[in-house]
């Protein structure tokens, strides 16, 4: 068994340590939940670009006055910074689809040894549908996934081989948990950062996907 | 002199009448902006049935609006055969109908919706895109490969009618958008044999600057002004 941290340190960590792998004029897409979060640990000195993919360009954080007018992609309201452009829906999704954007951040039902994504539909329960999400990691440069490492039950999200309907093929870049980052490196996903709280056997033991070990494995960066 | 350049202001009562038993109907928005809600509401009370809504999601139907906001209200009152749309998550009605095999559900990625609706409206045969590639969106669709690499054919999406809602309109039918409004409402413009366009204000020909100008008035037939709804009076 991992060690159970409070949700909100999660939910945190993972956000925080994504935040810290933006570049200064980076054009990023924020799904909802822990990638929402990330605007907030973005350093000073890296000024980010947030798309929505129901057509703002350069939003900003949510307003104090609620304006329907001015929606995110997730249902929030959102306020526009200066310099920002809103488009209809075939620009957002050109500019998605057209590898415009350097990353995307979403959330993970499964993710596995191939960089295969699963998070939109569980057979047999309701289908909300996969909104933009198939077109997002399509078309992103980079598909981070921040997820934590087990669900509910404590059963891996990190898998061998998905199970559930894919939501991209071989898509994914990264994936940050609250105990550690693997990146894709060659093809292969590659720990690359791991948590305090756990050790690599420890580590390997929760999670049934196939990955390499970085040679150049450290502890995972952003933690206080 | 009125002519045929000028575009009929007509109630959103006489303008939905334009919807028939069975139409396809494109309803333009995304989540609360830019939907038509002053057209939907008067379709709601004319109950026009056997519809095929096709909208990118179908708002909201929930404990605190169990009737269901915009559109929804459209799935809640069972006007829909078939839905056809990238997300209805929030509308759990449009679920319901579906696990009970009441209503059809076209589930569609939401840039491959709008590119549909595009190819419908621009006289495409189809569009070629990589998303849903691997995925079960894929199943029963033609796969094409260019240069090595996997895509798609989506294939067009038109309607009888759709439903839009812009910001200002001039008498030509000449629209604007305003915040996150614009969405899918200046593709389905394309895309349907009747427009019908609900906005804020309609000034006269010559007022809004053709360089303002997002969806040219000779796609718009119809123009409603828009009601004074929770919704239509807060978008």
């Amino acid at each position: 068994m991992l060690p159970a941290l409070d949700e909100e340190v999660i939910r945190h960590r993972i956000a925080k340590r994504i935040a810290l792998d933006f570049e200064d004029g980076a054009v990023v897409n924020l799904g909802i939940g822990i990638p929402t979060l990330v605007s907030d640990y973005l350093p000073e000195d890296v000024h980010v670009l947030l798309q929505t993919e129901n057509g703002v360009v350069g939003a900003g954080p949510k307003p104090e006055k609620e304006d329907l007018r001015f929606i995110g992609a997730g249902g929030r309201c959102v306020s526009l910074l200066p310099g920002s452009s809103l488009v209809a829906s075939d620009m957002s999704f050109g500019l998605i689809r057209g590898g415009h954007l350097d990353a995307t951040v979403l959330g993970a039902l499964e993710v596995d040894s191939s960089g295969n994504l699963a998070n939109w539909m569980i057979p047999g329960k309701m289908v909300p549908g996969m909104g933009g999400a198939m077109d997002l990691v399509t078309g992103a440069r980079a598909v981070y996934v921040a997820t934590t490492h087990c669900d509910k039950k404590g059963r891996p999200k990190l898998v061998k081989e998905c199970t559930l309907p894919l939501t991209g093929e071989k898509v994914v870049s990264v994936v940050v948990t609250e105990f550690c980052l693997m990146r894709k490196v060659d093809g292969k996903m590659t720990l690359c950062e791991i948590a305090p709280e756990v050790t690599e056997e420890e580590l390997r033991a929760n999670t049934t996907m196939e990955y390499d070990v970085s040679p150049d494995l450290c502890p995972m960066r952003g933690i206080d | 002199m009125a002519h045929k350049l000028i575009k009929p202001v007509m109630s959103a009562e006489e303008a939905v009448q334009n919807v028939k038993p069975g139409s396809s109907l494109m309803v333009g928005g995304f989540n609360y902006a830019g939907v038509p809600y002053t057209l939907i509401d008067a379709l709601v009370v004319q109950g026009t049935k056997d519809l095929h809504l096709i909208s990118n999601d179908t708002l909201y139907a929930n404990d605190q609006h169990p009737e269901g906001i915009g559109h929804g209200k459209l799935v809640v009152n069972g006007q829909c055969r078939k839905v056809t749309a990238s997300h209805v998550g929030l509308n759990r009605e449009t679920q319901r109908l579906f696990n009970e095999g009441k209503m059809e559900l076209e589930l569609v990625p939401q840039g491959s919706f709008v590119e549909r609706i595009r190819c419908g409206g621009f006289g495409l045969g189809g569009v070629l895109t990589p998303t849903g590639v691997g995925t079960i969106h894929e199943e029963g669709k033609q796969v094409i490969e260019v240069d090595g690499k996997k895509y798609i054919l989506e294939i067009p999406l038109k309607a009888d009618v759709a439903l839009i809602r812009g910001h200002k309109a001039d008498r030509w039918g000449n629209l604007t958008y305003f915040g996150t409004g614009r969405n899918f409402n200046p593709a389905m413009a394309t895309a349907a044999d009747l427009v019908i366009a609900e906005v804020d204000t309609i000034v006269a020909e010559g007022e809004i600057d053709a360089n303002d100008v997002v969806t040219p008035g000779m796609l718009v037939d119809i123009l409603v002004l828009k009601g004074d709804g929770y919704y239509a009076s807060r978008t």
